[in-house]
């Protein structure tokens, strides 16, 4: 099985859960903005959750599958269609040989990730898939993907298989009647304030500056890409200068520079920084702000590490039920 | 008696700092509890992220519960695992650091504000190379761009401030000065750092288990060379 990129979109790369274990090297993470449409896409068509799929960015590629094969799409409403007809996503789907996916305009997100049973067949670099565009590294041949591009599937998995079979039993040829609900719906208020637990020198700031970070709202500016997000709102101000050496930096830290404008840190950020760090955002809210687009403004509020941790185990734990009720279906 | 503080950064780091000033003395115990954790890996352990003063430890709160339970937080469990570990490590003898030596070719098209830094101070350029070159240099991290070492050790005497305006592009492997620090590029980068010469040898190399030539710790020596010298170890790749 193989995908052709007849056109490759805006921004097309491979991505994983990233590079663990190589910070102290300089190597940054990478991997998928949003992590939890990663794994939930995955998961659905019987990869690990791990497993590398296409992340694509506001304007999507048009891709030819070769043979039949079993997808997912999760992420971004990027109104995808195959073939002329609209797919659902948040479901697994199966495309017959010979189709043709491709998408319109975003209609609600900002990445979609294009998950395929079995996996995309790359290298692993430092154990991981995902592409790391300054470095060449890593992904398809280190860059995003081109024209005339050909990607190679992956063996697929039983649970894999038993779906694609469950799906072309059911003469439901396209896709199953069940999905999967993303977990940014999971809470009432998934429209509401991104939360941040206190940066490491949030109590550097002025007071006026904290209640200003929680009550008055952010700007995406147009600096929105895959490493941070530069925010334009009220200037944050410490209350006295501040001598930083630098520290590190980890997924979700907001970081102020002298000119007041809150930096926010995503996939492909440094291991160190030597900013000013006022806050934190909570993991539980990555996926959500993966999804935010440059011009949206962005609302904050301030909860403590303990309660972003039950966030992030409930989280997990969902994540967790759907891959296991999804392996006592099909396994 | 070591003095530390432990922070949380987010709900799945907690920052272990021993203290505030750049030293090698504090930067040691740095080393030792990174190494410590290398070798004592508790159950839901990611990565250490090592800085100046401070070890980064990640951890996934999901596994570390779930594995250890009680009414604890998970950032409560790993911090009693972390101080069980500064108070652990102490007795440990530290691994000797590397000694790495860096062949650069100074000067010339290689190293474009040699001259300007020669001059900056009132010296010739084979005084900034000497000293340059007679210093042993600490690796206190790898950050800011794979491989990169934030080095210290610059002698005064030729510390020098970055370029008014920077450079779009700086060649991989430039060899350079900013303010007190001087520092290698892995890769081509944009930046401000006056060039005084260029490293014959990879500082990364993605393909490689270890990919980066540093780590924290290591010591370093540059060798001066001439330029056949540069020319014939890279090679074909010049």
């Amino acid at each position: 099985m193989s995908i052709t990129v007849l056109r490759p979109g805006m921004l097309t790369t491979l991505q994983d859960r990233g590079r663990q274990g190589y910070q102290k090297y300089g190597v940054l993470v990478s991997g998928a903005m949003d992590e939890e449409a990663l794994r939930l896409g995955n998961i659905i068509i019987g990869n690990e959750q791990g497993e590398a799929a296409l992340e694509i960015t506001m304007m999507g590629p048009v891709l030819k599958f070769t043979e039949d094969a079993l997808i997912s799409l999760t992420g971004a409403d990027l109104e995808p269609r195959v073939d002329g007809n609209a797919v659902p996503m948040w479901r697994p789907i199966v495309l017959k040989s010979g189709s043709v996916l491709r998408f319109g305009r975003p209609v609600r997100g900002s990445r979609t990730y294009v998950c395929l049973s079995g996996g995309y067949d790359v290298p692993l670099v430092m154990g991981s898939k995902s592409t790391y565009l300054r470095a060449a590294m890593g992904g398809y041949q280190g860059r995003a993907l081109a024209a005339d591009d050909v990607l190679e599937a992956g063996r697929m998995s039983d649970c894999g298989r038993a779906i694609m079979e469950s799906l072309k039993r059911r003469g439901n040829f396209i896709t199953s009647p069940w999905y999967v609900q993303p977990a940014y719906e999971l809470e009432q208020g998934a429209d509401g304030p991104i939360r941040l637990t206190p940066g490491l020198q949030y109590r550097y700031f002025t007071e006026e500056s904290c209640q200003k970070l929680v009550h008055e709202g952010f700007a995406i500016t147009v600096h929105a890409d895959r490493m941070g997000y530069r925010m334009k709102g009220s200037k944050l101000e410490l209350t006295a200068p501040l001598e930083m050496i630098s520290e590190a930096a980890v997924k979700g830290t907001v970081q102020v520079p002298a000119d007041g404008n809150a930096i926010i840190l995503m996939a492909d950020r440094q291991s160190t920084a030597g900013y000013p760090k006022i806050g934190q955002v909570v993991l539980a809210d990555m996926g959500r702000l993966a999804q935010s687009k440059p011009g949206e403004v962005i609302h904050f509020s301030m909860i403590t590490p303990a309660q972003a941790e039950v966030l992030y185990i409930e989280r997990e734990e969902y994540i967790d039920q759907i891959a296991l009720s999804i392996q006592c279906r099909y396994e | 008696m070591v003095t530390y503080t432990i922070t949380p950064l987010g709900e799945a780091a907690l920052f272990v700092s021993f203290g505030h000033v750049i030293s090698p003395h504090i930067h040691r115990y740095v080393r030792i509890l990174s190494e410590y954790l290398d070798r004592h890996r508790f159950v839901g352990f990611k990565e250490c992220i090592l800085s100046y003063t401070a070890v980064t430890v990640i951890y996934d709160p999901f596994f570390v519960k779930r594995n250890i339970g009680l009414d604890k937080t998970a950032a409560e469990i790993v911090e009693d695992m972390l101080r069980q570990a500064v108070e652990n490590m102490d007795k440990k003898p530290l691994a000797p650091a590397d000694i790495v030596e860096i062949p650069v070719c100074y000067g010339g098209e290689y190293g474009p504000d040699l001259e300007y830094v020669a001059s900056y101070h009132d010296m010739t350029t084979t005084e900034v190379v000497k000293i340059h070159s007679n210093t042993e240099y600490l690796v206190y991290m790898i950050g800011f761009c794979p491989g990169f070492p934030y080095m210290g050790g610059l002698d005064e005497r030729i510390a020098t401030p970055r370029r008014k305006s920077p450079r779009l592009s700086i060649p991989a492997r430039s060899v350079g000065i900013a303010g007190e620090q001087t520092g290698v590029y892995p890769l081509a980068t944009p930046g401000g750092w006056q060039i005084i010469g260029r490293a014959a040898v990879e500082l990364f190399t993605p393909v490689r288990d270890t990919p980066s030539l540093l780590k924290a710790g290591d010591k370093i020596h540059f060798i001066p060379i001439d330029i056949d010298t540069y020319k014939e170890i890279r090679g074909d790749s010049v």
